[in-house]
């Protein structure tokens, strides 16, 4: 039998209680492998996409522009000019003889004609090629219009994600610090890594509410630009997906003193214990008891609301294939709240740090695999007879394929996932894919009797 | 009567917003999976196969694997080309595909690699191994021109090099560029129909729609075999769909440059005038009447007309997309009565505005706009004085046709908010049945959804 991956790529892949942990993972991914992975540009671009009242223009050639378009699902409770691809469609001229002439018209035409709270101007592959100072034009836009201006240092070849976190953490710390804080509670909070696909910050804030917290600014979700602005004044950080944002809340410590604390908004354990730490963190006995009483209420409405889910799906087999790690330790939790079991889990740009976390808490005999690609997964999910995929677009066909339940958790997802809610949701996702009577005509289910 | 309304200028903006044309290298990987037992590669940073991927992932719903070379840093300073030897070796190992066809990017094109260069000592470097792939590579700096002319500059490569010359044969080439997985099937019936030899390039009638497995096929079962792409120097003729493809050198020209083979170019057969055209053609090129399957279905399709038309009659139609197919579905809205208020695209083939003249002909009263080089937020800016009733094309312009609620006619690519977008059938007869029955339906439906009355009769 052929070995499943590339040998370059087998050191990629741990198989928890086989071998001690000795993955390998954060380097640059093999040529011809198909990586599951994007770019500097996109992770930059999903980031910084959700806040709203900024202009995001894309200095390059159309198709970085044009494939980021409405690309999130991140919903705004006012100004949608996020949900535009803005791009300066570089051509060959621009190429020959430099972009930035093109780059300074169109961020002056677009600013006058949409008035933007602020600019960010992503650099692309060929923009770090040809070498426009996107720095000189951004500080003349700058001067010109009296808006924030800001270069994103996300060309495609300089990394992963990754590296597209980063730069997106760098342009956004430039704002910081410049906006009033004088009226900031001194319980108070920045939500750091959720980007209000299908209105989660929402659901999120009115948790915070009901604590009697503050939410000075949200990073980026229904994000704008004056409250980023202010976002030193909060008491503290609280960062989910933390791949994304942690950066930023590094630089804010070190500058401004703000503490940040991790958490995960996905599943009932972790949700409720984000609560919790925020509320510690705060020291007050009276929000400790808020805190507690939400906590329960949300609690109990669940308990019995997920029931016919456990029954239902008690026994079945899941796998994992998300972006960043941290969502799929909530994901494994998860599972296991409604009696499935995880028995593939991966990521595109975890760290040995969340590698180690999720060796730690998954079950012997799981795949653990970083930067896959769709054979690899194929093998594993075939070889785990898996009863439902987690994952994005990408992963999708794949599993559909070969006759094989999706729950879409990237994103474009129209489902609130977080939250308390989330979780009733994410169990009913995964029913109605899991349950589906479709699966009686797929070809796995025809030779494969009913012994599972 | 309809009257001339004042003619607008083509808004000329700097900045674009909401593209209406993608990436060359995306257009080249479509092409690419059209190929039997090929894998689409892409000499670049990751970023663009992953996009690219996620992009026809969404509309077709089908696995496609696109490799990469995925260049970094230090590989744009020294050159790509150890790393594209390297993503050959490890897609040949691990897929077995019969080809490689490589599409490079706007960041291999700038940094100058040579990959023809590269690909020669590859060959060379690998001499005696056996079961090795062919190589096929193609240009496509993503700031030249879109995706259709990477689509028919990955076809050019193609056929460019792999089709050799020998005796002739009675085989009838057909490139009818990018059409749906629908349309490719539609095609393959239509040509056995006639009893035709034939190779249509490229064939995604299987490779993009295939059915549930088993067992995963690492590279998607169809597609033109490479054999009769290496014989297509030796057919009588090429049929190639596209009125504005003039300015490429297409599969066609090359075939017609290099064997003498000769070339039919026609329009996309959208609606009857233009599929009767190209029936005629295959009458000519058989020597056999249009079989009677097709002559009853341009029959109904002629009733289908007589009963819809007064609902359709004098509605107001903007159209955009890629511009053989903006031009075929003005055909089609011509000759039931509709009205093109203005055609776009993002294309700039600076022949779209003649071709459309050609067959819209003297049917109608007023001349549509037509524009080139569009985005949707000119496209929008426009629509504004046009008091359009219906918008013909692609998911992307349904922002437009929620503002100014109006229905959105889903057709050609991408099809992103919709299930079964390789499913739209456009060509021939039966795709024209199709479209006059969706777009009078929509109207129908718009009338009766406004009605105060909601009556149970049309």
């Amino acid at each position: 039998m052929e070995a499943i991956a590339l040998q370059e790529r087998e050191n990629q892949i741990h198989i928890k209680g086989e071998a001690p942990f000795n993955l390998v993972c954060n380097k640059d991914s093999l040529a011809g492998a198909i990586s599951q992975r994007a770019c500097v540009f996109c992770g930059s671009r999903v980031v910084l996409y959700p806040i709203a009242d900024a202009l995001h223009l894309v200095h390059g050639p159309i198709g970085c522009a044009v494939y980021t378009w409405d690309i999130r699902g991140a919903l705004s409770s006012g100004p949608e000019l996020h949900r535009l691809s803005f791009s300066t469609d570089l051509q060959e001229k621009d190429v020959i003889f430099g972009g930035e002439k093109k780059l300074l018209a169109a961020l002056g035409e677009l600013i006058e004609r949409h008035s933007p709270k602020a600019a960010f101007v992503y650099s692309t592959c060929i923009v770090g090629i040809i070498g426009d100072d996107l720095d000189a034009v951004c500080r003349q836009v700058e001067a010109a219009y009296g808006i924030p201006v800001i270069p994103v240092k996300s060309e495609g070849f300089k990394g992963n994600k990754r590296a597209g976190y980063q730069a997106a953490c760098d342009a956004m710390f430039r704002l910081i610090g410049k906006g009033d804080t004088s009226s900031i509670s001194k319980h108070s909070l920045n939500i750091l890594g959720d980007f209000n696909l299908a209105g989660e910050i929402w659901m999120i804030r009115e948790y915070y509410e009901r604590m009697g917290i503050e939410v000075v600014a949200n990073i980026t979700g229904d994000g704008r630009v004056a409250d980023i602005e202010r976002a030193h004044g909060a008491a503290l950080n609280v960062v989910q997906c933390s791949g994304s944002t942690m950066q930023l809340a590094n630089m804010m410590e070190e500058k401004f003193g703000t503490p940040s604390i991790r958490v995960s908004y996905f599943g009932i354990e972790d949700m409720a214990e984000a609560l919790y730490d925020i509320a510690r963190f705060f020291k007050d006995p009276a929000m400790m008891e808020r805190t507690k009483k939400l906590v329960e209420e949300e609690v109990k409405k669940l308990a019995t609301a997920l029931e016919p889910y456990r029954k239902a799906l008690g026994g079945k087999k899941a796998a994992i294939y998300v972006g960043g790690s941290f969502k799929a330790f909530s994901l494994v939790k998860a599972f296991r709240l409604i009696d499935m079991q995880v028995v593939m889990v991966g990521s595109q740009t975890g760290t040995r740090e969340d590698y180690l976390e999720l060796e730690a808490i998954t079950d012997p005999g799981t795949i653990i695999v970083d930067d896959s690609n769709p054979l690899e997964l194929t093998s594993f999910l075939k070889e785990k007879e898996v009863d439902i995929f987690v994952g994005g677009v990408k992963e999708r066909p794949i599993a559909y394929k070969l006759g094989i339940g999706f729950c879409d958790h990237n994103h474009e997802r129209k489902e609130a996932l977080a939250g308390f809610e989330g979780m009733l949701n994410f169990a009913q996702e995964v029913y109605s894919s899991v349950m589906s009577p479709v699966w009686q005509f797929v070809p796995r289910k025809k030779s494969v009797p009913s012994s599972r | 009567m309809s009257k001339n309304p004042p003619r607008a200028k083509k808004p000329n903006y700097i900045s674009t917003t909401n593209a209406c044309k993608l990436c060359k290298p995306l257009g080249a990987c479509l092409a690419f999976k059209g190929i039997e037992g090929a894998v689409p590669y892409l000499h670049g940073s990751q970023g663009c196969a992953t996009y690219m991927r996620r992009y026809i992932i969404s509309h077709y719903n089908e696995p496609i694997d696109i490799a990469s070379s995925s260049l970094s840093e230090k590989h744009a300073v020294y050159g790509g080309g150890p790393n594209l030897k390297l993503g050959l070796t490890n897609v040949a190992a691990k897929y077995r595909p019969d080809i490689i066809a490589i599409a490079t990017t706007c960041l291999t094109e700038t940094i100058g690699d040579d990959v023809g260069m590269y690909l020669r000592e590859y060959q060379e470097d690998t001499k005696g191994s056996v079961g090795l792939p062919s190589l096929v590579h193609v240009s496509t700096p993503s700031y030249s021109g879109t995706h259709m002319e990477g689509f028919h500059a990955a076809l050019g490569a193609m056929v460019d090099q792999l089709s050799a010359g020998g005796p002739a044969n009675e085989t009838v080439n057909l490139l009818p560029g990018f059409v749906s997985s629908a349309d490719y099937r539609l095609l393959h019936e239509i040509m056995a129909a006639f009893d035709l030899n034939y190779t249509l390039l490229p064939d995604l009638s299987e490779t993009m729609d295939g059915p549930a497995l088993l067992e995963y096929e690492k590279i998607q079962a169809g597609g033109t075999p490479q054999k009769a792409i290496r014989a297509m120097g030796c057919s009588r003729a090429t049929i190639e769909f596209g009125p504005t493809l003039g300015p490429l050198t297409t599969g066609g020209d090359i075939l017609a440059a290099k064997f003498n083979t000769p070339l039919h170019r026609i329009g996309m057969p959208v609606g009857i005038r233009e599929t009767d055209r190209f029936f005629r053609l295959l009458e000519t090129l058989s020597g056999r009447p249009t079989p009677e399957k097709y002559a009853k279905e341009r029959g109904r399709l002629v009733d289908a007309y007589v009963d819809g038309h007064k609902y359709v009659f004098g509605k107001r139609a903007i159209i955009y997309g890629e511009e053989d197919l903006v031009v075929g579905m003005c055909s089609l809205l011509t000759e039931i009565g509709i009205q093109p208020v203005l055609c776009a695209s993002g294309g700039t083939s600076g022949r779209l505005a003649q071709a459309i003249a050609e067959v819209t002909g003297d049917t109608l009263t007023e001349q549509p706009q037509v524009f080139e080089g569009m985005d949707f937020y000119e496209i929008s800016e426009l629509a504004e004085g046009l008091s359009p009733d219906l918008i013909i094309g692609h998911s992307k312009g349904y922002p437009l046709a929620r503002k100014c609620a109006i229905p959105l006619i889903r057709v050609g690519f991408p099809i992103h908010d919709r299930v079964g977008g390789q499913r739209i059938l456009h060509l021939g007869y039966a795709g024209a049945q199709h479209l006059f029955d969706t777009i009078t339906n929509a109207m129908i439906a718009k009338k009766q959804d406004d009605s105060p009355v909601g009556y149970l009769y049309m």
